[in-house]
C-alpha cells in the first residue's frame, strides 16, 4: 500500500470525485453552455457589443455593491447571533435557532409581500423610508441569508477547542482580545466560506431586488431574466451570463486566497450559561430576532384574520380544495417534503464527497490547484442565473428535462455549496497527523474516517443537513423554471393563492405560509434533536 | 485507499436505489407513447378534477398538465424547444406573445370542431383562427376604491388622462411593464391611446406621483386600499373581473375604469411535432367545451369566449367587461418590445 501511494492516491480521490463531477457535467456545465452558446449563433461580436452597453455596467455595478453590503451586514450581524445560540446555553435557543431558518425557506413573493407591508409607505415602518430604496434591497437580502452565517459559523465555532481562548484568557488577555487573536483566526475559514455563500446568494437573489427596489434597480440576474423569459433576446442574456460567470470565478478565486484552512484543535464544548459580559451580544441577537421575526409575525397575524375580525377560517379553507387551491395543502406540504428529502440526501452525498477531496493535503502545488479548481467548480451553482439553467434544462436534456427527479436534483446542486462550504471548514481543521496516527496504529482508511473525521463532521453534517432541507423547501431558482407535473408542492400552491383576487384567497395564502414556515421549524428541531453529544467524546 | 473508494460507492449505489421517495412521484411520466396527451401551460392553468376525469373518460386519453413559468416564460420555451416540443398542445400563449410563437413556427395548423359563438371574435389578427384557438379573455383595467373616494368626498378618476391630474397625486399603483402581464398590458393600453407621446404620458404619470411595484399581488395586496393588505392607494392596476371580488354586504367596493382597459386573450394550439396529434386536437376541441368554459371565471379568474357560458352570480353582478378596450396589433408588440420596454425601463428607473 505504502509503495502504490504516489499513483494510488490521486486515483483514489478521482473515483471518489468521479460522481459530483459526473452530476455537475450534466445537470449544470451542459444546460448552461447550451443556453450561452444559442446566445453566440451569430459570432460572438453581438454578444460583445452588449458588454458595452452603459446600462450594462450600471446594473453589473449595483449588483457587485448591493450584495457585497448585503454580506458585510449578514457576517456583522451573524456573528454574535452564531454566538450567542451555538455558545450560550439559554432556554429557547433550540426553537430561536430552528426558525432562524424560516425567511430562508418562505417564497419571496410572500416574504416580499410581508415585507413592504411593514416597511412600505402605509406600513408600520414606513418611517424609515426604505421602500423602493437601494437600502431596502441590502436589508431584503441580509433578512434573508443571515441564517447562513449564523449557521455556517456556529457549527464552526461550538466545535472550536475552548481551551487556546482560556488560556490567552488566564494570562490575562482581555475578551476582545481573545476574540480577535485566538477564536477569529480559527474561524476565518467558516466565515470567509459563509460570506461567499451569501454573497453568491444576493448577486443572483432576484425576487428581494425586483420586490423591495420597485424596478428602480436592476442587477444582473433581474435583467437575464427579463431578456431570456420576456424579450428572447439570447445574446444579451449570453453575454450576461458570461459576465456573471466571470464575476463569480474571481470572486471564489479570491475567497479561496483568504480561506486556507489552518488546523484547529476541535472538541465538543458544553454551552455555557450567559454571562454579564455577553449582554451586548445578547442584544444584538435580540435586535436580529425582532428583525426576522417582524415579517413574520405580519404574516401570522395576517392569517389569523378575516374581514376585519379574529379567525380560523383561512386554515379551515386550506383543508378543502377550493377554486384557487388545486390540491388540499397538506397533499402539498407531503410532496414539499418528499422532494425535500431527496434533494437533502442527493446533497449530502455529492457535498460530503466533495468536501472530503478538497480537504485532503495535497502533495505538491499542481494536486493542491486542482483541488482548488475542484472545489470552486462547485460553487458555481450558486452563482449562475437559475433562469439561464432552467432553460437550459429544457434544450439540453432531452427526454430527462421532464422527469420528476429533476427538481430535487436541482435542488441538490443548489444546496451542495451550502454542504461543501459547511462540512469543508470544519474537515480542513482535522490535523491530518490524527488520520496519520490511526493509520500507524492500524486503522484503514475506513475506520480513520469514522473515528478521526465522522465525530467532528457529525454536527456540521446535520447543520448542512437543514440546510439542504430548508434550500428545497423554499424551493426558489431554477426549480421555477422546471416544468411540473399535478403534484404542486406547497410554495407553488402560495404563489397560485398570492396571485389571484379575493380576501380569501389572500388570507389562505397567509395561512399556507405559516404552514410552511411551522413545518421548517419543526423539522429543524427534529434534526438539532438528532445531534447526540456523546459521539464526540472520544 | 482503493477499499474506501470502495465503501463509498457501495453506499452511493444503497442511497440512489433505496431512499429515493421522490420515484414515488413518478406516475410513468417517462414512458412515451400515444396512451396520454400532454399540455404544457403556465402557473396559473387550472383544471378542475372532474373535468380532467371527463376529459379522459370520452377522448381515451391521459391527461399529463406541465406547467412552470408565467405566459412569457412559456412562449420562449415553445420556441427554443419547438423542434423537440415538450408537449402536444400549449394552452396560455396570450395576444402579446402570439405573434413571436406563430412566427418561430411553434403552432402546426387546427381547425377545431364546436367552436362556441362568439369566440371568432377573439382570433388573433393575422391568424384567423388557423393555429391558435381563443379560450379566454380578461382585460386589464385600473380599478378603484369607490369607498375610498366615498369617504373622501371625491369623485374617481374615469380615464387615462384623469390619472395624471393634480387631485390624485399619490394615489395610483400599478405592477412594472418588465415584470408582470397585466403591467406589461396597462402600457401597451397607454401605447395605444397616446401612441408616440406615450412616454410624455407617463411622464406625467410618474411626476404625479403613480407608484410602480414588482407585481400585480405586490400592487393589490400590499398599496391598493381593498386588497387584504393596510394599503394606502385607493387607484390600482387591476382586472375587470376584480370587482367580484371585493363583494361586502351585496355591493362592489371596488369598481373598473372600462376606459381604460387592454384586453389579454390566452390561446391554446396544437403543436408543431406533436408525438400525439389526434389526442391534442381532441384536447383543444374539449377547452371550448360548455363545461370548461363554465369553469373558466372560478378555476382561472378569466372570462369564457363562449358567448352564452353561464357566468357566476357576482361575475355578472360586478364584473362588467369594456366595450371598447384599447388594442395594439400584435405584430406591432412583436416589433417593438423590445424598445418599448427599454425606454418605459429608463423612465421608471430615472
Amino acid at each position: 500500500m505504502t509503495t502504490a501511494r504516489p499513483v494510488g492516491r490521486p486515483l483514489a480521490l478521482l473515483a471518489l470525485g468521479a460522481l459530483p463531477l459526473a452530476v455537475m457535467a450534466v445537470f449544470f456545465v451542459l444546460p448552461v453552455s447550451g443556453m450561452v452558446s444559442r446566445g453566440f449563433s451569430d459570432g460572438a461580436g453581438p454578444v460583445l457589443d452588449v458588454l458595452g452597453r452603459p446600462r450594462v455596467h450600471r446594473v453589473l455595478w449595483f449588483t457587485v455593491w448591493s450584495a457585497a453590503a448585503a454580506t458585510a451586514v449578514s457576517v456583522a450581524l451573524g456573528l454574535p447571533a452564531a454566538f450567542a445560540l451555538h455558545l450560550l446555553s439559554w432556554p429557547g435557543r433550540r426553537v430561536v435557532r430552528a426558525a432562524l431558518l424560516v425567511p430562508f425557506v418562505l417564497p419571496t413573493v410572500v416574504v416580499g409581500v410581508a415585507f413592504r407591508q411593514l416597511l412600505g409607505e402605509s406600513g408600520p415602518l414606513g418611517f424609515l423610508g426604505l421602500d423602493g430604496t437601494a437600502a431596502g434591497i441590502v436589508a431584503g437580502l441580509a433578512f434573508f441569508n443571515v441564517a447562513v452565517v449564523i449557521r455556517t459559523v456556529g457549527a464552526a465555532w461550538e466545535s472550536l477547542d475552548p481551551r487556546a481562548g482560556e488560556a490567552a484568557a488566564a494570562l490575562g488577555a482581555a475578551p476582545l482580545t481573545v476574540f480577535r487573536t485566538v477564536t477569529l483566526p480559527a474561524l476565518r475559514p467558516a466565515i470567509v466560506s459563509s460570506a461567499t455563500v451569501v454573497f453568491l446568494f444576493c448577486a443572483t437573489g432576484f425576487g428581494v431586488v425586483l420586490t423591495m427596489g420597485g424596478l428602480r434597480y436592476s442587477s444582473v440576474e433581474t435583467e437575464i431574466y427579463l431578456l431570456t423569459t420576456n424579450l428572447l433576446d439570447l445574446q444579451a442574456a449570453a453575454a450576461l451570463s458570461i459576465l456573471q460567470l466571470v464575476v463569480v470565478t474571481v470572486l471564489l478565486a479570491l475567497a479561496a486566497r483568504v480561506r486556507v484552512a489552518t488546523a484547529v484543535r476541535r472538541t465538543v464544548s458544553r454551552p455555557r450559561r450567559p454571562r454579564r459580559g455577553d449582554a451586548p451580544v445578547l442584544a444584538a441577537t435580540g435586535l436580529l430576532l425582532a428583525m426576522v421575526a417582524a415579517p413574520i409575525a405580519t404574516l401570522v397575524v395576517g392569517s389569523l384574520r378575516h374581514e376585519g375580525h379574529w379567525t380560523t377560517a383561512n386554515y379551515r379553507a386550506l383543508g378543502t380544495p377550493g377554486t384557487a387551491l388545486l390540491v388540499p395543502v397538506t397533499d402539498a406540504l407531503v410532496t414539499s417534503l418528499r422532494t425535500a428529502v431527496d434533494a437533502t440526501w442527493m446533497s449530502l452525498l455529492l457535498g460530503g464527497l466533495v468536501s472530503v477531496v478538497v480537504t485532503r493535503r495535497s502533495h505538491g502545488r499542481a494536486e493542491r490547484r486542482l483541488r482548488a479548481t475542484f472545489d470552486g467548480l462547485f460553487m458555481l451553482p450558486l452563482g449562475v442565473s437559475a433562469v439561464t439553467l432552467g432553460f437550459g434544462f429544457l434544450i439540453t436534456l432531452g427526454s430527462f428535462r421532464d422527469d420528476p427527479l429533476l427538481v430535487p436534483i436541482a435542488q441538490a446542486l443548489v444546496a451542495l455549496p451550502l454542504v461543501v462550504r459547511t462540512l469543508a471548514p470544519v474537515l480542513g481543521g482535522v490535523d491530518d497527523r490524527l488520520r496519520q496516527a490511526a493509520a500507524s496504529l492500524g486503522a484503514g482508511p475506513l475506520r480513520q474516517f469514522l473515528t478521526v473525521d465522522l465525530p467532528v463532521v457529525w454536527k456540521p453534517l446535520l447543520a448542512a443537513a437543514g440546510f439542504a432541507f430548508a434550500v428545497s423547501l423554499g424551493e426558489f431558482g431554477a426549480t421555477s423554471f422546471l416544468a411540473r407535473d399535478e403534484h404542486p408542492t406547497l410554495p407553488v400552491v402560495i404563489f397560485r393563492l398570492i396571485g389571484h383576487p379575493g380576501a380569501m384567497n389572500y388570507g389562505m395564502a397567509l395561512a399556507a405560509s405559516v404552514v410552511l414556515a411551522a413545518a421548517t421549524t419543526v423539522v429543524m428541531l427534529l434534526v438539532e434533536r438528532l445531534r447526540v453529544p456523546s459521539i464526540g467524546s472520544f | 485507499m482503493r477499499k474506501r473508494a470502495l465503501a463509498i460507492s457501495i453506499i452511493t449505489t444503497l442511497a440512489l436505489t433505496s431512499c429515493s421517495l421522490g420515484s414515488g412521484s413518478d406516475d410513468g411520466a417517462a414512458g412515451g407513447g400515444s396512451d396520454r396527451v400532454v399540455l404544457v401551460t403556465h402557473d396559473s392553468f387550472n383544471l378542475p378534477k372532474e373535468l380532467k376525469t371527463e376529459f379522459e373518460k370520452d377522448s381515451g386519453f391521459r391527461l399529463v398538465v406541465r406547467q412552470s413559468g408565467d405566459a412569457g416564460a412559456l412562449t420562449n420555451k415553445l420556441v427554443l424547444t419547438k423542434d423537440d416540443p415538450t408537449g402536444d398542445v400549449a394552452f396560455g400563449v396570450d395576444n402579446t406573445f402570439a405573434s413571436r410563437a406563430l412566427k418561430a413556427g411553434v403552432f402546426a395548423d387546427n381547425t377545431p370542431t364546436g367552436v362556441p359563438a362568439g369566440a371568432e371574435a377573439f382570433d388573433l389578427p393575422g391568424d384567423g383562427g388557423a393555429r391558435l384557438t381563443p379560450v379566454d379573455d380578461g382585460n386589464v383595467c385600473v380599478n378603484v376604491d369607490t369607498t375610498w373616494f366615498a369617504a373622501h368626498h371625491m369623485t374617481p378618476p374615469a380615464t387615462l388622462d384623469d390619472l395624471t391630474r393634480p387631485a390624485y397625486k399619490d394615489l395610483f399603483v400599478t405592477p412594472g411593464a418588465t415584470t408582470s402581464s397585466p403591467g406589461l398590458a396597462f402600457l401597451l393600453a397607454t401605447i395605444a391611446k397616446y401612441g408616440d407621446g406615450w412616454t410624455d404620458y407617463w411622464t406625467r404619470l410618474l411626476a404625479n406621483g403613480a407608484k410602480v411595484v414588482d407585481g400585480w399581488e405586490d400592487a393589490y395586496t400590499v398599496d391598493f386600499t381593498q386588497g387584504g393588505g393596510n394599503g394606502s392607494r385607493p387607484i390600482v392596476l387591476s382586472y375587470d373581473s376584480s370587482p367580484a371580488f371585493t363583494v361586502a354586504d351585496g355591493t362592489s367596493t371596488t369598481k373598473a375604469l372600462l376606459d381604460t382597459c387592454f384586453t389579454q386573450v390566452e390561446y391554446a394550439g396544437v403543436l408543431a411535432g406533436a408525438k400525439n396529434e389526434k389526442g391534442a386536437r381532441a384536447l383543444v376541441d374539449f377547452l371550448l367545451s360548455k363545461d370548461v368554459q363554465a369553469a373558466l371565471p372560478d378555476a382561472m379568474y378569466v372570462f369564457p369566449v363562449a358567448q352564452d357560458a353561464p357566468l357566476p352570480a357576482d361575475w355578472s353582478k360586478f364584473a362588467v367587461q369594456p366595450t371598447k378596450p384599447w388594442t395594439v396589433s400584435p405584430e406591432d408588440i412583436d416589433a417593438h418590445r423590445d424598445e418599448w420596454l427599454r425606454t418605459w425601463s429608463d423612465l421608471v428607473s430615472r
